[in-house]
């Protein structure tokens, strides 16, 4: 446990000291929305189609940061460092997924700011932020698990950048759809309809799944 | 080890488990009332996606075996089987294009989950190769190959399962009927089917371990012959070692 945090620690110091991940995800997100309202043509979006650019806007901001979470320890040799350290490997992926799920979360307090101003119509109010808020709880457990798994298998081929959104994409495909359906009726047009308890479901069994699996098998990952 | 004698019974028994399903699913079975003819191809498409699926599920215990034990010889059942099933997976999808044009005129389904499903299970197995062949250590690129083959195993169910609730149409027609609903003409060559595509793949995949292993052994031959050495060209599939 104090591992974790140590490393934790040591990340989000980076991320302090040299800002990268955050501020470049946060900025890829509002230009995503810029490029959502040309290539669709709609000054404001609602419903379904508003919960898809959101859910895709997240997907893709998150796949720049997998391809980046072990870029700092391949390169100055982090992980030699680590390995040779007397602690649990296992500790590294927690800490790990415990970055990026902060990262995910600075990057969503940009984000949904910057969605509701340049997308969202006048109608939506601070009520949509409850069920929003819950749901990309667990979306970004989701992603953190699976990010910090497939980041540290692609890091380690030589075509890293490749590999890791080819095999990030079709994983959080379930992910996508409990998503998107689930926030398709809380943004829908004349105020939040409650959640779907099965997207919810989804969602929390998606996370169990696989943070249960990359648990066990981040081991494998780290060693040499 | 060989594989010769199993192979040829394995290859026999395929052969003719196929050739009895498809000979009653073409004069024996009756004709659907609702598709006619292009029913037919059900004996073929919904085997090939049960085998294929069950290709990768056994894919990821071969690989839990593998980075259990540390045996490289898991490593090479899981790789021949995911190979074996993304193969099976093409056939799938092209039957299943085939048949979908037949049955609602269209080449692909969005509202039919099963094919959705597939599609994405097949996408997320074709990166398979291209990550072995990018990880150029041999030990550490079949650790890494089955730690993602066991992610993809437990990524199958969920995914399913994740596609079919978001579907919220009920679908008509005789696709989504388990075996317990079928006519009984229609039972015995589907059954049937199942057996000889599950044979077919036990044979290819017996053909392509021998392969391998034979290939590994000209290699050691050759070696110990003193010739020159052929160059081993780059590949995904792992190293085998001939004892």
């Amino acid at each position: 446990m104090r591992t974790v945090g140590a490393l934790l620690r040591k990340e989000l110091l980076l991320e302090r000291k040299v800002p990268q991940l955050v501020p470049a995800m946060s900025l890829f997100s509002v230009t995503t929305f810029v490029v959502f309202h040309f290539a669709l043509g709609q000054r404001t979006v609602d419903g379904e189609l508003a919960a898809g650019i959101l859910v895709v806007t997240l997907l893709f901001a998150t796949i720049l940061g997998i391809n980046r979470l072990y870029v700092a320890d391949r390169e100055e040799g982090g992980f030699d460092a680590f390995l040779l350290a007397p602690v649990d490997r296992t500790a590294l992926g927690i800490a790990k997924a415990l970055t990026l799920f902060s990262f995910l979360v600075l990057l969503e307090v940009v984000m949904l700011p910057a969605f509701a101003i340049l997308l969202l119509g006048p109608g939506m109010g601070f009520d949509v932020l409850g069920p929003l808020v819950l749901v990309l709880l667990l979306v970004n457990v989701g992603l953190s698990v699976i990010g910090t798994l497939v980041g540290a298998l692609a890091i380690q081929t030589r075509a890293r950048d490749l590999i890791g959104p080819l095999v990030a994409l079709p994983l959080l495909v379930p992910v996508v759809i409990g998503a998107a359906r689930a926030l398709a009726p809380v943004l829908a047009v004349g105020g939040p309809a409650p959640l779907e308890a099965r997207w919810l479901g989804v969602l929390g069994l998606y996370d169990l799944v696989f943070g249960l699996l990359a648990y066990a098998l981040f081991d494998f990952l780290v060693e040499d | 080890m060989t594989y010769g004698n199993r192979l040829r019974v394995t290859s026999f028994a395929a052969a003719l488990v196929l050739l009895v399903a498809f000979g009653l699913a073409f004069f024996a079975a009756d004709i659907e009332a609702d598709q006619g003819f292009s029913q037919k191809i059900f004996y073929v498409h919904v085997p090939m996606a049960i085998v294929a699926l069950c290709g990768f599920v056994y894919g990821a215990i071969m690989a839990v075996q593998h980075l259990r034990t540390g045996d490289s010889r898991y490593d090479l059942r899981s790789y021949v089987a995911i190979h074996l099933a993304v193969v099976l997976g093409v056939g799938t999808l092209l039957t299943g294009a085939i048949w979908a044009k037949a049955a609602w005129g269209v080449w692909f389904e969005w509202r039919e989950p099963t094919l959705v499903s597939f599609l994405i299970v097949f996408l997320l197995y074709c990166t398979y190769q291209p990550l072995r062949f990018s990880i150029e250590d041999p030990e550490k690129q079949s650790r890494y190959a089955s730690v993602f083959a066991i992610t993809a195993g437990a990524f199958v169910p969920l995914n399913f399962l994740a596609v079919r609730l978001a579907d919220p149409y009920i679908h008509p027609r005789v696709l989504n009927q388990g075996g317990s609903d079928l006519p009984d003409s229609f039972r015995l060559p589907f059954y049937l089917g199942i057996l000889g595509m599950a044979l077919l793949f036990a044979a290819l995949y017996q053909y392509e371990l021998s392969h391998k292993h034979a290939r590994a052994q000209v290699r050691q031959l050759r070696r110990k012959l003193g010739g020159e050495d052929e160059a081993p060209g780059r590949s995904a599939a792992p190293q085998v070692h001939s004892s």
